[in-house]
C-alpha cells in the first residue's frame, strides 16, 4: 500500500489536498518562526496511516523543528496540525486524547534519570492505566523483548545503559501504551552501523506487527533506503520533495543530487 | 469501539473461548478481569480454542493477555490453543510468544531489616565522606603547590569571575540580612536591659556578638546555601554531561581548572563579606539603640570602642577564611560524587549545604573552645 501512495515530485497544493482524507497526520501551511527568522513557511505535509516517513533536510533547515510542532513543544504562527483528524488547536481535551495515541522517541532518549529502565517504561502506563502490578510487569517484559533487550536491563539505570541500549529503551517506553504513531527523532544516530541496522529491521517489525505509523527524522541514508517507505524533504522551510527512494535518486534538484548521489550515498546505494 | 468480550462455548469435549471486540491498552482494565477469570477455567474439558476470530483490533496488551491464558490453561493441564488469528496479528501473537515470564523484584526483606541496612550503610557513609573530605582537602593543597610553583598556570580570570558570583553578587543580600540581624539583636538586649537599667550594656553585647560570633557565622551559612550549593550544582552537571571527563583526557586537571579557582574566590570572598556582614550588622544594632533605646551615636561609639578591642575583630575574621575552606572543599567533593541522574544532582546539592553549615558550625566551636584556652 505504501509504494502507490508516493506523490509526484514536485508538491502542489491541490494535489496534497486531496490525499488528505487517508491522512493520519496532516499539516497545512504550516509557519513557524523564532523571533524574526522564519524556520517553517507554509509547510504542507501529509504522512498516510501505517507508512515510515523518512524526513530529511540539511542541519538546522527544521526538521527537528516541525516534529516538535507536531507535537506542540513548539508554538506555531500559523497554519494547522490535524492528528486522527482533530484538529490540535481544537482544545486540551482533545489534544490529551490524541496525545495518548502518539509515541515520541527523542534524539537523546530522554529517559528519567532518577527512575530505573522498568519504572521508565511504566510511566506512561500507570498513568492512564488501572491495571495490576503484575501486568504492568508483564507488558515491561513484552516491551523489551519487542525492542531487543533482555529483562536484566529492567533493573538498571539510564546512567548504566550504553547508547544503543538507551535508545532501544526510549522506543519502549515510547511504545509503552501502543500508540499508533511514533515519532522518531534521529533513532540512529551515535548507533554503529550494526546496531543502526538492527534498529531499522526493529523499526520495520514493530510497523508490520504493530501497524504504527512512522514519522522518522533522519540522516542516516542507510535507514532511509531500508526502512523508510516514503521520504520526504525539507528546504527553504516547505517541502521541496517527497516520493520513494527511486523518486528521490531520479530527482534534479541540486540539494538532492547532491545528497542522494554524494560521495557516502553511493558507498550506500551504489 | 467496541469493548472486549470473552465468551465461552462448549464444543463436544472442547471449549472454546471466543474473543470479541477490541482488544487494546485503552481496555486494558476490562481485559485484566476477563482474562484473570478465563485462566482460573478448570474442569473436565482437555481441548481449549481461544478463538480471536473476531477481535476487530489487537495491540501488545491483548496479544500479550491472549497468549498469558494460553500459558496459564496449558500449565492447568488443558491443551490450549489459540484460533482464527489473521496474518498480521499471528506475527504480534509471535512477537510476545518470545516474552519471558517476568523477573521478580528482589526481594526486600522485612521492615526491621531495612532500617538497620539504613543505619548500617549511613554510618558506613559517614567515614567514606570523611576519607573524601580529606582526599580533597590533599588534592587541593598539591595543586596549590603546583600553581605555586608554576603561577602561570594560575587561572586568574576565572577567579575573578568566581568571586564576582560569590562576593560582589552576594554583598546586597548579605548586607540586608546581617543589618536586620543587628537591628534584631539590639532590640532584644534593650528590652530585656532595660529592666536592669543597664541600657548602655546592649553597646557591648551587641559589639561582642557580631564581631565575634555571628557576623562570621552567619555569614558562612548564607554563602553555605547560596555559594556551596552552586558549586556542587555546576560541578555536578559537568560530571553528568561527562564534561570533567572531557578536561581529563586533554590533559587538564580538574582540581586546577575547576576546583582551585573556587576555592580561591570563596577563600577571599568569605572575610570581605563577613567584614561587611559585621559592620552592616553594628550599623544596624546602632540604629535600634540610637531610635529605641535612646543611645544617640556618639555615645554609642564611645561605648563600642571601650567595649571590644582588637583582638575581638581578630577572632572574628580568623575564621572566616577557614570556614570558606570546609564550605569549599564540602561543596567540590559533592559535586564530584553525583552520579548520572537528576535525583542524584538534587540530593549531593542539598547535602553540600546541610554538610557546609554543619561543619562550619562545628569549626565554629573548635575556635571557641581554642581561644577560650589560649586565653582572647
Amino acid at each position: 500500500m505504501t509504494s502507490t501512495t508516493a506523490t509526484p515530485i514536485t508538491e502542489t497544493p491541490t494535489a496534497a489536498a486531496s490525499t488528505s482524507a487517508d491522512a493520519i497526520i496532516s499539516v497545512r501551511d504550516l509557519t513557524v518562526a523564532f523571533g524574526s527568522r522564519r524556520v517553517l513557511d507554509g509547510l504542507n505535509l501529509n504522512v498516510a496511516r501505517g507508512e515510515i516517513l523518512g524526513f530529511v533536510g540539511a542541519s538546522g533547515a527544521g526538521k527537528s523543528v516541525l516534529m516538535r510542532t507536531i507535537i506542540g513543544l513548539v508554538p506555531k504562527v500559523s497554519g494547522t496540525i490535524e492528528v486522527f483528524g482533530t484538529d490540535l488547536d481544537s482544545g486540551d481535551k482533545e489534544r490529551r486524547e490524541v496525545e495518548r495515541r502518539w509515541g515520541i522517541l527523542f534524539q537523546h532518549g530522554a529517559l528519567f534519570s532518577s527512575l530505573n529502565v522498568r519504572q521508565n517504561i511504566q510511566f506512561p502506563v500507570r498513568e492512564y492505566l488501572k491495571v495490576s502490578e503484575r501486568l504492568l510487569d508483564e507488558i515491561t517484559m513484552a516491551k523489551l523483548t519487542m525492542v531487543g533487550l533482555k529483562p536484566e536491563v529492567a533493573d538498571r539505570y539510564p546512567s548504566e545503559l550504553s547508547g544503543g541500549m538507551i535508545k532501544r529503551v526510549a522506543l519502549a517506553r515510547a511504545l509503552a501504551l501502543d500508540p499508533e504513531i511514533v515519532f522518531l527523532d534521529e533513532p540512529t544516530s551515535g548507533l554503529d552501523p550494526i546496531g543502526a541496522g538492527d534498529f531499522d529491521e526493529l523499526v520495520r517489525t514493530l510497523q508490520r506487527t504493530l501497524g504504527l505509523t512512522v514519522f522518522m527524522v533522519t540522516h542516516d541514508l542507510d535507514s532511509l533506503h531500508t526502512a523508510c517507505d516514503r521520504i520526504a524533504v525539507l528546504g527553504n522551510g516547505k517541502i521541496i520533495a517527497q516520493g520513494t527512494m527511486a523518486d528521490m535518486l531520479a530527482s534534479q534538484h541540486p540539494w538532492l543530487r547532491e545528497y542522494f548521489h554524494g560521495k557516502r550515498a553511493r558507498a550506500v546505494i551504489g | 469501539m467496541s469493548g472486549p468480550t470473552l465468551e465461552q462455548i462448549a464444543k463436544g469435549d472442547g471449549l472454546a473461548l471466543c474473543a470479541a471486540g477490541s482488544w487494546t491498552a485503552r481496555f486494558a482494565p476490562a481485559l485484566e478481569k476477563l482474562v484473570g477469570e478465563a485462566e482460573k477455567l478448570t474442569g473436565s474439558r482437555p481441548n481449549i480454542f481461544i478463538d480471536v476470530s473476531q477481535v476487530s483490533k489487537l495491540d501488545t496488551f491483548g496479544a500479550w493477555l491472549i497468549e498469558r491464558l494460553r500459558r496459564a490453561l496449558t500449565n492447568g493441564g488443558h491443551e490450549a490453543q489459540i484460533a482464527g488469528l489473521s496474518a498480521n496479528y499471528a506475527t504480534l501473537v509471535d512477537e510476545v510468544r518470545r516474552v519471558k515470564p517476568a523477573v521478580p523484584l528482589p526481594a526486600s526483606g522485612s521492615a526491621l531489616t531495612a532500617v538497620l541496612d539504613g543505619i548500617g550503610r549511613n554510618i558506613y557513609g559517614i567515614g567514606e565522606t570523611l576519607v573524601a573530605l580529606v582526599d580533597m582537602i590533599g588534592a587541593v593543597i598539591a595543586a596549590w603547590f603546583r600553581v605555586w610553583r608554576h603561577p602561570s598556570k594560575f587561572r586568574l580570570t576565572s577567579v575573578v569571575h568566581h568571586l564576582e558570583q560569590v562576593c560582589w553578587n552576594a554583598v546586597p543580600i548579605v548586607v540586608l540580612i546581617t543589618f536586620l540581624i543587628g537591628c534584631i539583636v539590639a532590640q532584644q538586649g534593650l528590652f530585656h536591659f532595660r529592666r536592669f537599667g543597664a541600657d548602655v550594656f546592649v553597646v557591648d553585647m551587641l559589639g561582642v556578638l557580631v564581631l565575634r560570633e555571628l557576623g562570621v557565622l552567619l555569614v558562612a551559612i548564607m554563602v553555605a546555601g547560596r555559594s556551596g550549593s552552586a558549586y556542587t550544582a555546576e560541578l555536578g552537571s559537568m560530571k553528568m554531561r561527562e564534561e570533567i571527563d572531557a578536561l581529563r583526557t586533554m590533559g587538564f586537571d580538574a582540581i586546577e581548572v575547576l576546583i582551585l579557582p573556587r576555592m580561591v574566590a570563596l577563600v577571599l570572598a568569605l572575610p570581605i563579606l563577613a567584614f561587611l556582614g559585621a559592620m552592616a550588622a553594628l550599623y544596624g544594632g546602632g540604629l535600634v539603640a540610637w531610635l529605641y533605646g535612646g543611645v544617640d551615636p556618639s555615645s554609642f561609639l564611645s561605648r563600642l570602642r571601650e567595649a571590644i578591642s582588637i583582638n575581638h575583630f581578630i577572632v572574628g575574621m580568623v575564621k572566616a577564611p577557614v570556614m570558606a575552606m570546609v564550605i569549599g572543599i564540602v561543596a567540590c567533593v559533592e559535586g564530584l560524587a553525583v552520579q548520572g541522574s537528576a535525583e542524584s544532582l538534587g540530593q549531593h546539592t542539598t547535602s553540600s549545604v546541610v554538610k557546609g553549615i554543619f561543619f562550619v558550625i562545628v569549626m565554629d566551636g573548635v575556635f571557641a573552645i581554642f581561644f577560650a584556652t589560649i586565653g582572647i
